[in-house]
């Protein structure tokens, strides 16, 4: 990574002494921060904008109190979750108890790692990265699954099973979506799927895919555990679900999961078939000049809060499934039409169908 | 056939979904029409029965005369009412105290009273820090209701022809 190599280069040449294994590991470690801190405060402000933009739904006008229009809301929150107390369960297991929230984190930021941003802006470029996406995805259920067994109460294991059937189900459709992007595209590699999306915004691949492109929303709206398949957390049934008996800095680090997955799940379709970090604008005359000062990652960033607003704009306005209703869904209609769609995306390849194959 | 063909049709291309998108979209762009309670407030009526208060006339002389009236017509049995010959020779209370745990707010009080001096306010965001603190005694209606007397007279007066 080009970047990476001229600020490596630069560091050599300023301090020579300073090489080696500690070069190394610092290098990595301000990649680390460099896309940590960043997603940290979108998910911190993804929760203000949800309660907002929902509020606004809602005819209410949402946490306004704190700060100059409720801006510092987020900041509140955070707050007030590290400072209270964690409260364990009497007879939970309190080591499995700790590791769910960590399992849930962990792969939740460690599928950043191959997301690019913009052309040779990403943490690494692995050649397998659309699978590597997929495994460290659904290592995520883990932690559901694992926050439901140690809480050693009822409600929290009712929802980890629930939660857990479903996102074994979903990963299926997705997986199965994601095989049509990559007929297309030829490749696993992130980098190179959107690299083929570049011409404008007829080569993006929602035109060829576009049922594809819904099923995929709406099966990522269940693997983030988002409205209106919300079933592991569902109010009315079994209050909280997994979160239950979680408090304190614990719940917190569940609600971070849960919303840099959601952020991920945006960026992931805005890769898949938004042409990701290219403009629209490509390709047509005027325009292209006009807006050519604009880089790929605000491109990227603006498609990506369009589909984040998608999230709450469905979460404001369908009331939950019945869990068996998002069973059918799933292996009834979701499968199947994925499935035929291979095929017909195979037919359009072999009969060289313009100007995506 | 037709009718099963247009079902499908519909259901394949997310048509009710659609339509409830929509009106979400609408109302995120509409105007929002909260009140923002402590700088906002919405209209009271001059009905509104409140907060109690003792009144005074504009001398300075207490209004009640311990007729005792509002303590036997009151439902919820919130008032009670000690009285005794000041040394002026009129008849006063030394005890007037409200258990507003017991007050329906009901405005009975009020309307059964001769010198108009219970009476009911519009405040309705008291709190209380302690148990005790519920009952209202002499002292605390005598000073709410010198504290808002202008605002008691106009609701009284815009209600007075009502009466």
């Amino acid at each position: 990574m080009e970047v990476w190599q001229t600020f490596v280069k630069m560091v050599h040449t300023l301090v020579p002494w300073f090489d080696g294994t500690v070069a190394i590991i610092l290098i990595i470690f301000i990649k680390a921060m460099a896309l940590l801190i960043p997603l940290m405060l979108v998910v911190a402000y993804f929760t203000y904008a949800e309660r907002k933009v929902i509020g606004y739904m809602q005819l209410r006008i949402g946490p306004n109190r704190v700060g100059p229009k409720g801006w510092l809301q987020p900041i509140a929150d955070a707050l007030k979750l590290m400072t209270k107390e964690i409260i364990f369960p009497t007879k939970a297991n309190i080591y499995l108890f700790l590791l769910a929230p960590v399992l849930a984190i962990a792969p939740a930021i460690a599928v950043w790692a191959v997301i690019p941003f913009d052309e040779g802006i990403y943490i690494t470029n692995l050649d397998i990265s659309l699978l590597y996406v997929l495994a460290i995805g659904s290592i995520g259920v883990y932690g559901i699954i694992l926050a439901g067994w140690a809480s050693n109460s009822k409600y929290p294991l009712l929802g980890a099973l629930r939660s857990a059937a479903l996102l074994v189900s979903y990963e299926i459709v997705i997986g199965f979506a994601l095989v049509t992007v990559v007929m297309i595209a030829g490749s696993v590699n992130l980098n190179t799927i959107v690299q083929a999306q570049q011409g404008g915004i007829i080569y993006w691949y929602f035109i060829p895919l576009f049922p594809i492109m819904i099923i995929f929303f709406i099966s990522s709206l269940v693997e983030t555990n988002r409205a209106p398949f919300d079933v592991v957390e569902g109010e009315s049934e079994i209050v909280g679900g997994t979160h239950v008996e979680y408090s304190g800095m614990t719940f917190a680090v569940f609600f971070l999961a849960e919303y840099s997955n959601m952020i991920l799940m945006a960026v992931l379709s805005v890769i898949m078939f938004f042409g990701g970090w290219h403009s629209p604008f490509e390709a047509i005359p005027y325009l292209e000049s006009v807006f050519s000062w604009i880089p790929g990652m605000i491109w990227l960033l603006v498609k990506t809060t369009f589909f984040m607003f998608l999230y709450l704009w469905v979460r404001a306005t369908f009331p939950r499934f019945r869990y068996d209703q998002i069973m059918r869904l799933s292996w009834k209609i979701f499968l199947p039409i994925t499935i035929i769609w291979i095929f017909v995306v195979a037919l359009m390849t072999q009969l060289q169908l313009s100007p995506w194959f | 056939m037709i009718k099963k063909i247009n079902k499908l049709i519909k259901s394949f291309t997310l048509n009710e979904l659609r339509i409830g998108l929509k009106i979400t979209v609408k109302e995120l762009v509409n105007k929002k029409i909260t009140v923002q309670f402590p700088e906002e407030r919405t209209p009271i009526s001059s009905r509104f029965r409140g907060l109690h208060a003792l009144r005074r006339y504009p001398n300075g002389e207490e209004r009640c005369i311990a007729c005792k009236l509002c303590e036997a017509v009151c439902p919820a049995n919130a008032i009670t009412i000690e009285s005794e010959m000041r040394d002026d020779g009129t008849r006063r209370t030394t005890q007037y105290d409200i258990d507003l745990f017991k007050c329906i707010f009901c405005g009975f009080c009020e309307e059964s009273c001769p010198v108009d001096a219970i009476v009911e306010t519009q405040i309705f965001d008291y709190v209380f820090e302690s148990r005790k603190g519920s009952i209202m005694t002499k002292e605390r209606l005598l000073e709410v209701g010198s504290q808002n007397e202008k605002v008691i007279n106009q609701t009284k007066l815009e209600d007075a022809k009502y009466k």
